[in-house]
C-alpha cells in the first residue's frame, strides 16, 4: 500500500470535518476525493501531506508512520489550488527550489540542477517559458509548472488540491486528459481533490466519495455510477430521477406501469438513460406528456412531467441516443408512455 | 485632446493638482533658490563648507540612516507580530503603533530626554549598566528618530504581510526547505521592497526631524547639533540667506538619496519579476 490511512478523526471547533476515516492507497493509482464542498476532502489531503494535523489516527506513506513527521520530511509533492508559485522567482527557480533547498550532502551541483529543471519543463511542455515570472503566465501554464516544482524532488506522492478549480472551461478540459495521461507515464500514486463528479470520472482510475467527513464510497469510476452504494452517492455522480415508493406515488406507478419490478426498497434510483419512453396515441393510457427536450450532444434529454403536477421536483429526466428520438418524431405536449429498465433501491 | 477615458475631469484635475503644487511646494522652494542667490558664490561656499555645517550634515544624515536602519528592522518585527499571530490586546497594541504620528513631537522629545538622561529611569540604568550615556549625544538623537521612524515602516510592512499568501510558505516547506529556508527564500525577498519604502519614509522624516529632537540632542556643536536647529540658529541671527543656503543644500542631498532608494526599489522589483 502505497497511503494507508487509519481512523482519521478532525474536528474544527464544533463541526466534525472528519470522522473516522480509513483507506488504503495501492501503489500507482490515480485518486480522485471527490463531494461537495465542507465534506473534510481539503482537509483529508493537507492531513495527508502534513499541512494539517489530524486529532486522532495514523497516516502512513509506503509502510512508515509518518504521522509526526513535518511536510517537509514526507517527501510529498502537493500542487496547491491557487498554485502557490514563488512569484519573486523564475519559472526556473521555481522548479530548482526543492533541489536547491536540500541538505548539503544531498544537494545535486548546479548542472544536474539544471539538466533535471530543464527535463521536467519539456515534460510539462513549457521549456520556452523558463526565464519568465508566475505574473506572466496563463493559468494553464501556472498550473503545469506548479506540477513540475511539486515532481522536481521526486516525491513518493504527488497531492493535488482542486488542480483544475481555477481554470477556464477548455484548459480544463485538456488538461484532465493531460494530467491522466502523465500519470500514466511517471505512475507515481496522486491523490487530487474535486467536487466535480465528470471530472472525477474522466481522470480518475480510483474515486472516494466523501460526505459529511465520511467516506460514503470507494470503488473504480464505473463501480460508483453503475453500483452506488447509498442514496447519496446516487445523486451525487450523474444525473438521477428519485421516486419515493410509499402513498399516492406507489399507487401512480404502478397503475401507469412504470415501475415493473417488485420493489426492493423505498426509494427507487432511476439513471436517465435507464428510462424507455414511447409515444401514445391513445391519450387515455398516459399521464405523462413530453414538456422540453434538450440536445446534449450524442443524447437527447427528455423533459417529462406528470399532469397536474407542475414542480421542477416532479419532472421525469429521461435520455437516449438522437436518432432513436427521432424515430419517435415527438413533439411538445405528447403524451408518452415510459417504463423503467433498471432502478438502484434505497431505504 | 480627444476624450479617452471613461471618467471625465482629466484637465480640472490636472489643473487643480498643479496650482496646489505649485501654492505648497514649488513657489516656496523656488522662493529659497532665490534667497540664497543673494549670496555669491564664494559666502555660499563658506557657509557650506565651514566646520559647524558640515559635522551637522554628518550627525543629521548620519542619526537619520542608522534610526532608519534600526527602525526598519524592528518595524519588520513588529509587523510581523501583529499581521502573523493573534495576541491579547492586538488592537490597542495596534493603535499605539500610530501614535508618534499625532504625537506633538516636542512632547515626544521631552519624554525621551527624561526617560533617558542621566538621571532618568532607564538612562540611568543603562549608565550604570554599561556606561553609555543616552541623551544629549547623537546616540540620543538616533533614539528620537527610531520613535519618530517606526511607524513610517510597520504601515508600508502590515499590508503586504496581510496579502502574503501564506500558500506560498507551505510550498516551500513541501518542497523539503526549512522555516530558515522558507523565511530567507520566500518570505523576505516579498517584503524587502516594502521595507525599503518604510526605511525610505523613516530616512526621509528623520533627517528634517526638529521638534524631538532638539530636546534629547543637547544640542553641543560639532558634536550632536543638527541641520534643522542650526538653519534656526541662523536664522536668529537674522542671517536668512545663510539658512536658506544650507535648506537648499539640504534639500538636494535628500531628494539625492531618495531617487536612489527609488532606484534600488526599481532594480529589485525588476529582478523579481514584478515590472
Amino acid at each position: 500500500m502505497s497511503i494507508t490511512l487509519q481512523h482519521i478523526s478532525k474536528q474544527f471547533g464544533a463541526f466534525k470535518a472528519l470522522d473516522d476515516i480509513n483507506l488504503d492507497i495501492p501503489e500507482g493509482e490515480l485518486v480522485a476525493l471527490l463531494g461537495p464542498s465542507g465534506c473534510g476532502k481539503t482537509t483529508l489531503l493537507r492531513i495527508i501531506a502534513g499541512l494539517e494535523q489530524a486529532d486522532q489516527g495514523d497516516v502512513f506513506l509506503k509502510g512508515d508512520n509518518v504521522t509526526d513527521q513535518p511536510v517537509k520530511n514526507r517527501r510529498i509533492g502537493f500542487v496547491f489550488q491557487h498554485y502557490a508559485l514563488f512569484r519573486h522567482m523564475t519559472v526556473f527557480d521555481n522548479i530548482a527550489f526543492g533541489l536547491r533547498v536540500k541538505p548539503r550532502k544531498e544537494r545535486p551541483g548546479e548542472a544536474q540542477i539544471k539538466d533535471k529543471v530543464h527535463a521536467l519543463l519539456q515534460l510539462v511542455q513549457l521549456d520556452w517559458l523558463h526565464d519568465r515570472f508566475p505574473d506572466q503566465l496563463s493559468g494553464g501554464q501556472r498550473q503545469r509548472i506548479a506540477l513540475a516544482r511539486a515532481l522536481a524532488v521526486e516525491p513518493s506522492v504527488l497531492l493535488l488540491d482542486e488542480p483544475f478549480g481555477a481554470l477556464d472551461a477548455s484548459v480544463r478540459k485538456d488538461l484532465r486528459l493531460w494530467l491522466r495521461h502523465l500519470h500514466h507515464e511517471l505512475n507515481v500514486t496522486s491523490i487530487f481533490v474535486t467536487h466535480d463528479q465528470e471530472e472525477a470520472m474522466e481522470v480518475a482510475s480510483q474515486i472516494v466519495v466523501l460526505n459529511h467527513g465520511k467516506i460514503e464510497q470507494k470503488g473504480t469510476p464505473s463501480e460508483i455510477y453503475d453500483q452506488p452504494q447509498s442514496d447519496f452517492v446516487s445523486r451525487f455522480i450523474g444525473q438521477t430521477n428519485v421516486f419515493h415508493i410509499e402513498g399516492d406515488e406507489q399507487h401512480w406507478l404502478k397503475s401507469t406501469g412504470i415501475i415493473v419490478d417488485e420493489p426492493k426498497g423505498t426509494v427507487a434510483h432511476v439513471r436517465p438513460h435507464n428510462i424507455d419512453v414511447e409515444k401514445v396515441t391513445d391519450a387515455t393510457n398516459s399521464r405523462v406528456f413530453l414538456k422540453d427536450w434538450q440536445h446534449l450532444g450524442g443524447t437527447i434529454r427528455l423533459e417529462l412531467n406528470r399532469d397536474g403536477h407542475n414542480g421542477s421536483g416532479s419532472t421525469i429526466y429521461a435520455e437516449m441516443p438522437n436518432e432513436q428520438f427521432r424515430e419517435l418524431a415527438l413533439h411538445k405536449g405528447d403524451r408518452v408512455a415510459l417504463r423503467i429498465k433498471h432502478a438502484h433501491w434505497f431505504n | 485632446m480627444p476624450q479617452s477615458h471613461i471618467m471625465p475631469g482629466f484637465r480640472p484635475a490636472l489643473g487643480f493638482t498643479l496650482f496646489y503644487l505649485a501654492l505648497i511646494v514649488l513657489i516656496p522652494l523656488s522662493a529659497m533658490l532665490l534667497k540664497t542667490l543673494q549670496l555669491s558664490l564664494d559666502q555660499f561656499w563658506e557657509i557650506l563648507t565651514s566646520r559647524r555645517v558640515l559635522t551637522s550634515f554628518r550627525v543629521s544624515f548620519g542619526a537619520a540612516l542608522i534610526a532608519a536602519g534600526i527602525a526598519a528592522v524592528l518595524g519588520s518585527v513588529i509587523a510581523w507580530c501583529l499581521v502573523r499571530y493573534p495576541f491579547p490586546g492586538k488592537k490597542i497594541f495596534d493603535a499605539l503603533i500610530d501614535l508618534p504620528f499625532a504625537l506633538p513631537t516636542a512632547v515626544a522629545g521631552i519624554v525621551l530626554a527624561t526617560i533617558y538622561e542621566p538621571k532618568g529611569w532607564i538612562g540611568k540604568w543603562v549608565m550604570d549598566a554599561i556606561g553609555v550615556q543616552i541623551a544629549y549625544k547623537p546616540l540620543g538623537i538616533v533614539f528620537a528618530l527610531i520613535f519618530i521612524g517606526l511607524p513610517f515602516v510597520v504601515r508600508t510592512i502590515e499590508p503586504v504581510l496581510q496579502e502574503f499568501d501564506s500558500a506560498m510558505e507551505e510550498a516551500a516547506a513541501s518542497l523539503g526547505a526549512n522555516r530558515w529556508q522558507a523565511f530567507t527564500n520566500i518570505i523576505l525577498p516579498n517584503i524587502l521592497p516594502a521595507a525599503i519604502t518604510g526605511f525610505a519614509l523613516a530616512f526621509a522624516r528623520g533627517v528634517g526631524e526638529y521638534g524631538s529632537v532638539i530636546f534629547i540632542a543637547g544640542n553641543m556643536p560639532y558634536v550632536s547639533e543638527v541641520v534643522p536647529l542650526l538653519i534656526i540658529t541662523k536664522l536668529e541671527q537674522y542671517d536668512y540667506a545663510g539658512a536658506t543656503a544650507i535648506g537648499l543644500i539640504m534639500l538636494l542631498l535628500s531628494f539625492v538619496l531618495l531617487l536612489m532608494i527609488n532606484g534600488l526599489q526599481w532594480w529589485m522589483r525588476r529582478r523579481n519579476g514584478q515590472l
